[in-house]
């Protein structure tokens, strides 16, 4: 097989699969006795099993098969479900993912698993009370198993055997049919297809082994097995199906449901036969379909086709950059309709813009992703982390459906590990010392994402000590970063700032989860080269909050048009506090630099016909439009000549050769098709 | 092309300046524009005129008279702006015309003289003597040199 084509696709699906067994390993640890969560498990193993099987892995099949045993014998009520049992399988999950990780980057996937395998056999057996598999058969892989399965007896789960019971109540014979087809069959699909109208004709289809979804995408080697329920006598069934060319051989063999409402039970599961998925654990917040729900849709054999597809945000971009050049002849046809003035052309063009307008969101709304996406992997990482440190922590998730765009999304999970990590470690007290002072046992860290206005806010915070400001001060004097002499005059907000500065930790012990002295200080540099800011604020005893402020996009924002002379610029609205218009005599001079009393504040103005070497065009008269900016506190007044007005701007760099070009922090196209360059607020303020 | 004709021969695309013909290799242009409009930015030396929309991408143009110190003229009818990728760059020239692709034999290039036009060597590949043709080859990489742009602002502000 043609490995390479699927290898992403391969890689793309294991990670989400490993994913959602993460995400609800978590749930059952929460709800151990929710069998469809384990179901849930089983059927991502199972899925995974059989993908890796596919591919070639044998190490990684293997090892889910193993895990599979022992979900099977949890979701059949022979192994109880306990905080052990789901350490060992998590380790197996780690192991899983590394595996995929080795894949990922050209390995081969293998890894030394026989310590997790033993102990996962020891849970298989310990508690089976029959246990069914021997070893041989649990390390042979899964492709054999297989075939075995399929041509062995079939099993049926609780819903399929009552479906089977009904039927014999009502006369139907239960017919199991096995058939082989011929090894030269070219259309193996077509002929499954053939043979399912067939017996469709007959009778019902209960059941197929594979999955009729498998066989329609010819995942299996020659035979398949139906469970048919039929009036026909099993030799005129039989007769039926041989009439099929390229058919080698039919067995059709009558069965007593009976037999299986005892002892098979629910034995073996397939994609097909999973309850509907509960909507019972689900996260706080997330009222939107969870990835989670998408994926199981994608392979639920009767449900509709997926919703979702993976696109390259290479091929986004492109699709930005062509629908920019059809808003720059959309504005043409526009100028040309006004100038013709003919009222059918006019329709015609308003409807295309309106079109153009509806596709434009479209288009943005693509690259916009939920923060879910960073969000659901810790979980996991606060479960593990808080035993590594004895501690005991509750993460509450918010609004993990607000959606960032997917350039900042890549960004920001490091920051936010960083920060997740900060909490527990420094954060949340041991249990211990948590009752001393009152309160519960278990610390609790919320991370909550929500928009407001322009940006996303992103919170991680905790109930936990706070920060000491006297700690703090003496590690920053001790490391030299202020002196002992400016202490007093630090407000609270600007003592904890000092945490975001290089070689600060407050951490008593140097652990392995912080402490090093690295870690608040990157998480700034990060948050603020994507163009946002992170705070912090606390009370001593009660908890601290860091809170992240984001660009809700870095590729388009919302600007002011302004006119300088006849050139257009663009001022980001992010940096605008207001504009005016103010008299020539409003305007004072103070030691050269031209000032205006705005608010009650001297605000120096920066004459951008002067500032940018804007030829002269116009004559200057009494009045002057100014756009008062802001860098921080700081503020300065922009004297332009006119505002065109607010408008939402693709950002575009002024590539490789122009770069650091001062005061301009990048360019944009307009409608009529011209570059306008965006004015950088931050570098004309000192 | 063949194999031989890589090693023997160059195709170039010939443009002018003033009066003389320039050549710069067909790999490296993207493609020939006419004159449109172009937005000035500001602080940036003589020679860059400024930045177009290339379909949807944001291009810098540079003035390829003023870069070599030729008087600059009105533009006419046969201005052309030819864009090309050096490295990771795409910058568009503006020349007087470009109106020719010819393949150069190698063995017709000579080292650039010291002085041409008042360029300075440094920015020529060599000469191609043709029939009666003279085609100045450019090196671009060396045309295009971003550190030139700071060199010159510098230059710009001590003066």
């Amino acid at each position: 097989m043609e490995k390479n084509q699927y290898l992403d696709m391969f890689i793309d699906e294991s990670k989400e699969h490993l994913q959602a067994m993460n995400d609800n390993l978590l749930k059952l640890e929460n709800s151990p006795e929710n069998v469809a969560i384990v179901n849930e498990i089983f059927r991502s193993a199972h899925t995974l099993k059989g993908m890796a099987a596919t591919m070639g892995y044998e190490d990684l099949a293997s090892l889910t098969h193993i895990m599979e045993n022992v979900l099977d014998g949890i979701r059949n009520h022979k192994i109880s479900v306990s905080s052990d049992i789901l350490d060992v399988v998590f380790e197996a999950v780690d192991d899983l993912e590394a595996m995929v990780l080795s894949i990922a980057s050209g390995g081969d996937g293998r890894r030394d698993v026989t310590k997790v395998v033993a102990q996962l056999e020891k849970i298989e057996k310990g508690e089976r009370l029959e246990a069914q598999k021997t070893k041989e058969e649990i390390s042979s892989t899964f492709v054999v198993k297989d075939s075995e399965q399929s041509s062995t007896a079939e099993t049926y789960d609780d819903f399929e055997v009552t479906v089977l019971t009904q039927a014999t109540e009502q006369g139907f014979h239960v017919n199991q049919i096995h058939i082989s087809l011929r090894e030269d069959c070219i259309l193996k699909a077509a002929r499954v297809f053939m043979v399912f109208e067939v017996l469709e004709q007959v009778g019902e289809i209960i059941k197929s082994t594979p999955t009729v979804d498998a066989l329609e995408e010819e995942n299996f080697d020659y035979d398949f097995t139906v469970t048919l329920i039929t009036k026909e006598s099993s030799v005129e069934v039989r007769n039926r199906i041989l009439k099929v060319s390229e058919i080698e051989n039919v067995e059709v063999k009558t069965i007593d449901i009976n037999n299986y409402k005892s002892t098979n039970g629910t034995e073996k599961v397939t994609e097909d036969n999973i309850p509907p998925l509960k909507d019972t654990v689900e996260e706080v917040g997330s009222d939107k379909q969870t990835h989670n729900n998408e994926k199981n849709q994608e392979e639920k054999a009767n449900n509709p086709a997926s919703k979702t597809i993976r696109v390259n945000i290479e091929r986004l971009d492109i699709l930005m950059n062509l629908f920019e050049e059809l808003v720059i002849d959309r504005g043409r046809l526009e100028q040309i309709a006004r100038d013709l003035k003919s009222s059918e052309l006019t329709e015609t063009v308003e409807h295309m813009s309106r079109i153009s307008g509806d596709l434009q969101n479209i288009i943005l709304n693509m690259r916009m992703v939920p923060v879910e996406q960073v969000f659901n992997r810790f979980p996991r990482m606060v479960r593990g982390l808080a035993k590594d440190l004895n501690k005991k922590v509750h993460l509450e998730i918010i609004g993990a459906e607000t959606e960032l765009d997917r350039t900042v999304i890549d960004e920001i999970g490091d920051p936010l590990v960083h920060l997740l990590r900060n909490s527990i470690d420094h954060g949340v007290e041991t249990p211990s010392s948590r009752l001393s002072v009152g309160k519960t046992e278990e610390g609790n860290i919320t991370l909550r994402a929500y928009h407001s206005g322009n940006h996303v806010f992103i919170e991680v915070s905790d109930d936990g000590a706070g920060i000491n400001r006297d700690k703090v001060l003496k590690k920053a004097i001790d490391s030299g970063v202020i002196t002992k002499e400016s202490e007093k005059n630090l407000t609270n907000r600007q003592v904890y700032e000092l945490l975001f500065s290089s070689g600060l930790s407050t951490a008593d012990e140097i652990t392995d989860v912080s402490g090093r002295g690295v870690g608040l200080d990157v998480v700034k540099n990060k948050i603020e080269s994507l163009g946002g800011n992170v705070t912090v604020d606390s009370v001593l005893g009660e908890g601290t909050t860091f809170s992240i402020q984001l660009p809700l996009t870095l590729s388009i924002i919302s600007v002011m048009l302004v006119e300088v002379q006849s050139e257009k610029y663009a001022i980001p609205l992010s940096s605008i506090i207001e504009t005016a218009i103010v008299k020539d005599e409003d305007i004072l001079a103070a030691h050269n630099q031209k000032v205006i009393d705005f608010r009650g504040s001297v605000v120096p103005l920066i004459n951008l016909t002067d500032f940018f070497d804007v030829p002269k065009t116009r004559d200057q008269d009494a009045y002057h439009s100014i756009v008062i900016v802001r860098k921080g506190e700081k503020m300065a007044g922009l004297v332009v000549d006119s505002f065109i007005g607010q408008q939402e701007i693709v950002l575009k760099s002024l590539g490789n050769y122009l770069t650091n070009v001062f005061a301009i922090s990048g360019a944009t196209i307009l409608g009529d098709g011209q570059v306008a360059l965006i004015v950088d607020c931050n570098a004309l303020i000192k | 092309m063949s194999e031989t004709n890589l090693v023997n021969e160059i195709k170039v695309i010939v443009f002018q300046l003033k009066d003389e013909e320039y050549g710069v290799e067909v790999s490296q242009v993207r493609s020939i524009e006419r004159m449109q409009h172009i937005t000035r930015v500001p602080r940036t030396p003589d020679f860059v005129k400024g930045v177009i929309n290339l379909r949807g991408v944001v291009t810098p143009i540079i003035e390829l008279r003023n870069r070599f110190g030729i008087d600059v003229v009105e533009n006419t009818d046969s201005t052309r702006i030819i864009i090309v990728a050096v490295g990771d760059m795409e910058v568009g020239l503006i020349v007087d015309a470009a109106n020719d692709v010819v393949d150069i034999p190698n063995d017709v290039i000579e080292p650039p003289p010291e002085v041409v036009g008042g360029i300075e060597a440094d920015y020529l590949r060599g000469v191609a003597k043709m029939d009666k043709r003279l085609l100045i080859l450019l090196n671009l990489e060396k045309v295009l040199n971003p550190k030139e742009i700071k060199e010159i602002k510098s230059i710009e502000a001590n003066g």
